[in-house]
């Protein structure tokens, strides 16, 4: 099934009340997230039973769907909301970044300048739990940060020559390259 | 070394009033670089303990917790000489409005905020928070139980990001080898705020900016440093005005950059080129509007001198023109310095520990007035 709001395959399906009544709607990930209908609060389980799993044998969906409030994501450690989040614009706990990480990442990105993804300091302890316990991938991990600073420097050594020169378009588009390389996704995006 | 003291030196000690109040801060004693322009500079980081709430949702117990590790830590990591511990749940109102002052904790932890979960019913000003400072420089502070549970700060004069980064993640790393951070690859450090998250990192630096306000050049800093993701605050921060032309300007992105990429666009792009925009409006004042610049200058001294009657953002503000009359060598005698820590002077708090008492608002004025006076004589 297509998604309300756009072309994408809809993998959430929400009732909620609208003008009075209530009606059900489907929507893909991130246009349920852009309506503040979470996804992050389904489980796979209960996607499978509900939704995919009558869509393979043609059968209806598990009776009726239950009249459910807009439902609102909670943080399973300590039990914040989002709408919580929403009202104070402060998180209950570290978790809660997990918990809501599909709402968040939206709003991080435009707090941010596009970006997503950490590439500043590392606890120590990170570091060495990663080279411990996942050697090669921390390794990775590393090479490639490492790569991309070293990538950022000699970036920024350019812009700087440009600026001093006074080539300012020049500058503007080396500064431009400096953002996308800061945006890009990294390959070890779990949280530890 | 630690100490639990009084947060601040002996107003008795010998020499001018209130000196003792301000001598030992180190960014308020050294000229630093670019002193002429830059007050300050500043870098902070902000850290959260894993496995447990964040402040403003933790109960009392929760607070008192995060509270105790923290100090046991903090008063065992050598992060400085000598440490002065101040549980501010536990010192009256003029000595939290003191350090604000000195910008070694921030408004928000002064007045301390209730739990939005349920708990603590005490008042918010009886929540457990503490500062932890170094003495006698104050270079580095660390609210424990502001937003986020740690807030480290290093604070030195004049352009001095680089010295400041180096040694908060130094002191940082020493934090962390005994305290358990709220970290995730994918973003970095958590912080209660997602503003805040990803290198939970903020650097500002304090500029004197008086010939751009003349000439209104000052919005096109703004509108330039609003492009580029920096934030103009005013003397004391967030929501505060710039008062005395002081303006502060930090970073706002904390994700998908590092640190040092913060670090060069501040301290060798952007704000040497604010330095230089405003030492070109200065100079720019002094060749074809002088005898203009030196009566407003002079007035302001003249006010400061003889003035009988005055509030803390009038004094800013004439304290502001002779800062630029001292840099431009039109006023003798004077150093920049002296002219900084009469800014801080002037303050409501260090008015009143200077002066020895708790006044009112029409009192400070004629407090004011005459400590002015007696310094400026």
């Amino acid at each position: 099934m297509k998604c309300d709001n756009c072309d994408n395959e809809a993998t959430v399906r929400e009732t909620i009340l609208r003008d009075g009544s209530w009606v059900e709607v489907h929507f893909c990930e991130e246009c349920a997230a852009k309506q503040g209908i979470a996804s992050a609060g389904t489980s796979l389980n209960e996607l499978l039973t509900n939704f995919v799993l009558p869509q393979l044998t043609g059968e209806p969906a598990a009776k009726k769907p239950r009249p459910v409030k807009a439902r609102v994501p909670v943080c399973p450690t300590c039990g914040f909301s989002f709408e919580q989040f929403r009202q104070s614009g402060l998180l209950g706990c570290p978790s809660c970044y997990t918990a809501f990480e599909n709402l968040l990442i939206p709003l991080l990105e435009r707090a941010h300048e596009g970006a997503a993804q950490h590439v500043g300091k590392i606890p120590r302890r990170q570091t060495e739990a990663a080279l411990g316990k996942e050697t090669v991938e921390g390794a990775k991990a590393l090479a490639e940060l490492r790569e991309r600073l070293e990538k950022e420097k000699l970036l920024r050594r350019q812009l700087e020559d440009a600026v001093k020169s006074e080539q300012y378009e020049l500058a503007a588009r080396i500064r431009d390259q400096i953002q996308r390389l800061a945006a890009q996704p990294q390959e070890t995006p779990e949280n530890g | 070394m630690a100490t639990r003291k009084n947060p601040s030196p002996d107003p008795d000690q010998p020499g001018r009033p209130g000196d003792a109040a301000v001598s030992s801060a180190e960014w308020l004693t050294n000229e630093g670089e670019s002193c002429d322009v830059v007050l300050s500079s500043r870098v902070r980081l902000a850290r959260n303990l894993a496995g447990h709430l964040f402040v403003h949702r933790a109960s009392r117990d929760d607070r008192e917790r995060a509270l105790q590790t923290c100090r046991d830590w903090i008063l065992g990591a050598r992060l400085c000489d000598r440490i002065m511990w101040v549980d501010l749940h536990e010192s009256p109102q003029l000595e939290r409005n003191l350090l604000v002052e000195r910008h070694l904790i921030s408004k928000q932890l002064a007045k301390g905020k209730p739990a939005t979960a349920n708990g603590a019913m005490s008042p918010p000003s009886e929540e457990p928070r503490a500062v932890a400072v170094s003495i006698p420089d104050e270079r580095l502070s660390v609210m424990v139980n502001e937003e986020d549970h740690l807030r480290l700060q290093i604070l030195r004069a004049g352009l001095s990001l680089s010295d400041c980064w180096a040694r908060a993640s130094a002191a940082d790393d020493r934090l962390e080898a005994g305290l358990d951070y709220a970290f995730s690859k994918r973003l970095g450090y958590l912080t209660a705020c997602p503003t805040n998250v990803g290198t939970g990192m903020r650097m500002s630096v304090m500029l004197h900016l008086p010939a751009l306000k003349v000439t209104g050049d000052i919005e096109k800093v703004k509108r330039a440093a609003a492009d580029m993701n920096l934030a103009v605050r005013g003397f004391y921060g967030e929501g505060s005005d710039a008062v005395g032309d002081l303006y502060q300007i930090s970073n706002q992105t904390t994700l998908g950059k590092p640190e040092g990429a913060v670090l060069a666009d501040l301290q060798d792009a952007i704000i040497p080129e604010v330095i230089q925009y405003e030492r070109h409006a200065r100079k720019s004042l002094m060749g074809k509007r002088r005898a203009a610049l030196e009566d407003q200058v002079f007035r302001a001294l003249g006010a400061l001198r003889y003035a009988r009657l005055l509030a803390a953002d009038e004094a800013m503000q004439l304290l502001s023109l002779v800062r630029l009359g001292v840099v431009l060598g039109l006023i003798d005698g004077l150093s920049v310095q002296a002219v900084n820590q009469l800014f801080l002077l002037v303050q409501p708090a260090h008015l009143q520990r200077v002066l020895g008492k708790e006044m009112d608002q029409e009192q400070r004025r004629i407090g004011r007035a005459a400590l002015i006076r007696e310094r400026l004589k």
